[in-house]
């Protein structure tokens, strides 16, 4: 099975508070890992390291078999964040624009988007559900419209890994069932993915592994169908020993 | 009608009102969309004190504009890297900073007239060395502009998205900034230098109540800029007005306009 993430020994703090402790886990091709731990637990600090977007200080992290201070391929990783914390829906942007724009790692800089690329972007439109809204200014669609724009705009790169964070937050209910659907679907073709969610039950029913974190920031991996959702509720609240993948 | 271009100043007020029209709304729906409006009437203030340096020292004013503007715009990005949760107080600062300039340097400066035709712009007072600066930055500007469209929509969007994505967006900024400080430079002598931030916001303000979308937020934006830019030369020089606040006042009623039909059509 091929690797696409190596995470070792990893270590960081927010100046005098110690965030994620000789963290360890690998991530195969078409795995679906789940991250699980409360607020504050390192959840969205670990995403953010293995983006790129936080300074490795401790231990260290390979995507694609090189290790991210060398550099990361940014084609082959897709991101979805928390819709509210990305997004300001005033801007007069439409979905084929928005999703056009993550087709930057093809063009580069100062080369501007060709009819190849909008066509790739109608494609993924199409793919997540929302075929006949390229036009339609994002600020105007439902929340959970929004959400499935912004997984169209990870995959138009066709990314190899896709990270999401949270993506069903602040969403509908009806919505966060298609939303998971289509997740699972996406893993179903093939796609690797990372993904927090709060919502513990849907995360433990879509992943085949997970992550969990409790308050003191190592992280216990665990295969999904070597226990049930008491036991990894358990897990989570720190009330068992170690169960090591 | 035709009378006003047999006039050499406003053959040149023309070129320079035309291109103002073009590179401000490109400038403008960046800074707007990222909420940097008050950028713009930091870097004026700024550029004002560079006019008062220039008339000062014997140095054509446009020159000493461009030279505080840049100034001013690197210490605001530099300024918002520091107090990153508070990064409106750096426009705040270096605004500041330009209006207590130009007030000590003024007092260095025989005769205020000079600076006043830049505080409030002028179409009589463009010379044959501001008009060909005008022109190459202007279309530095444009270019620049066009050629960085999809890399200044994506940061403009979610800066953390096109980061991620590989846009280089520290770089990317600085040069937002740098087109911002030449802009309100050139744009200063005819617009004035106390006006020229509202040229670059107000045109995107009433593109964005009709926006169905950015490139047609963008062009609208340049359609409003030129009407307001061409229309308000016509009038001050028909009605013997000041350029700068005509185009401006032209603008904000425009606005409201706008503002009316867009509550109008929800």
């Amino acid at each position: 099975m091929k690797e696409i993430l190596k995470v070792k020994d990893l270590c960081f703090d927010y100046s005098d508070t110690s965030v994620l402790r000789d963290v360890n886990f690998t991530v195969n091709k078409g795995d679906f890992l789940g991250i699980i731990g409360s607020n504050g637990a390192g959840k969205s600090t670990l995403m953010k390291l293995i983006l790129g977007l936080l300074p490795l200080e401790r231990g260290s992290i390979e995507l694609f078999g090189t290790d991210i201070k060398t550099g990361i391929d940014h084609a082959k990783i897709g991101y979805v964040p928390q819709r509210a914390a990305s997004f300001n829906a005033a801007f007069p942007a439409t979905v084929e624009e928005v999703v056009t724009a993550n087709l930057y790692s093809r063009r580069h800089l100062m080369r501007p988007f060709r009819a190849a690329d909008k066509k790739r972007a109608r494609e993924v439109i199409e793919q997540v559900g929302m075929g006949g809204s390229e036009n339609r200014l994002i600020g105007r669609l439902s929340g959970g419209q929004q959400q499935r724009v912004f997984i169209a705009r990870a995959l138009v790169s066709a990314p190899e890994l896709i990270l999401m964070d949270e993506p069903t937050v602040g969403i509908d209910a009806q919505s966060v069932c298609e939303i998971n659907e289509l997740i699972k679907k996406l893993n179903n073709d093939g796609l690797t993915i990372i993904m927090t969610n709060h919502d513990t039950p849907a995360l433990v029913e879509a992943a085949s592994r997970l992550l969990i974190f409790c308050s003191h920031g190592n992280g216990e991996l665990v295969n999904r169908n070597e226990l049930t959702l008491e036991q990894i509720n358990q897990l989570y609240a720190g009330k068992r020993g170690h169960h090591h993948a | 009608m035709l009378s006003i271009f047999s006039y050499d100043f406003m053959r040149r007020a023309f070129i320079v009102a035309v291109l103002i029209g073009l590179i401000s709304p490109c400038i403008g729906i960046s800074l707007v969309l990222k909420r940097l409006s008050a950028i713009g009437d930091a870097t004026s203030h700024s550029a004002l004190a560079g006019v008062a340096a220039g008339l000062m020292l014997g140095i054509n004013p446009v020159i000493g504009a461009v030279v505080f503007s840049i100034l001013a715009v690197v210490s605001i990005e530099t300024m918002r890297r520091v107090f990153k949760s508070y990064s409106e107080i750096a426009t705040v600062i270096v605004m500041s900073a330009g209006i207590g300039l130009t007030a000590v340097l003024s007092g260095f400066i025989s005769g205020s007239v000079n600076l006043n035709s830049f505080m409030f712009g002028s179409i009589v007072a463009i010379s044959d060395f501001e008009l060909y600066l005008t022109i190459g930055l202007g279309i530095a500007v444009i270019s620049v502009s066009m050629l960085l469209y999809k890399e200044l929509f994506f940061i403009a969007f979610d800066e953390e998205a096109a980061a991620l994505s590989g846009v280089p967006v520290k770089p990317i900024n600085m040069i937002l900034m740098l087109l911002t400080a030449v802009t309100v430079s050139v744009s200063a002598r005819v617009v004035g230098a106390l006006m020229i931030s509202s040229l670059l916001v107000i045109p995107v303000a009433c593109a964005m109540t009709m926006g169905k979308s950015y490139k047609k937020t963008m062009t609208a934006s340049v359609i409003f800029a030129e009407a307001f830019t061409v229309l308000g030369l016509v009038l001050s020089f028909y009605l013997n007005l000041r350029p700068g606040g005509t185009i401006v006042l032209i603008g904000v009623l425009t606005l409201i306009i706008c503002v009316f039909m867009g509550k109008n059509r929800n």
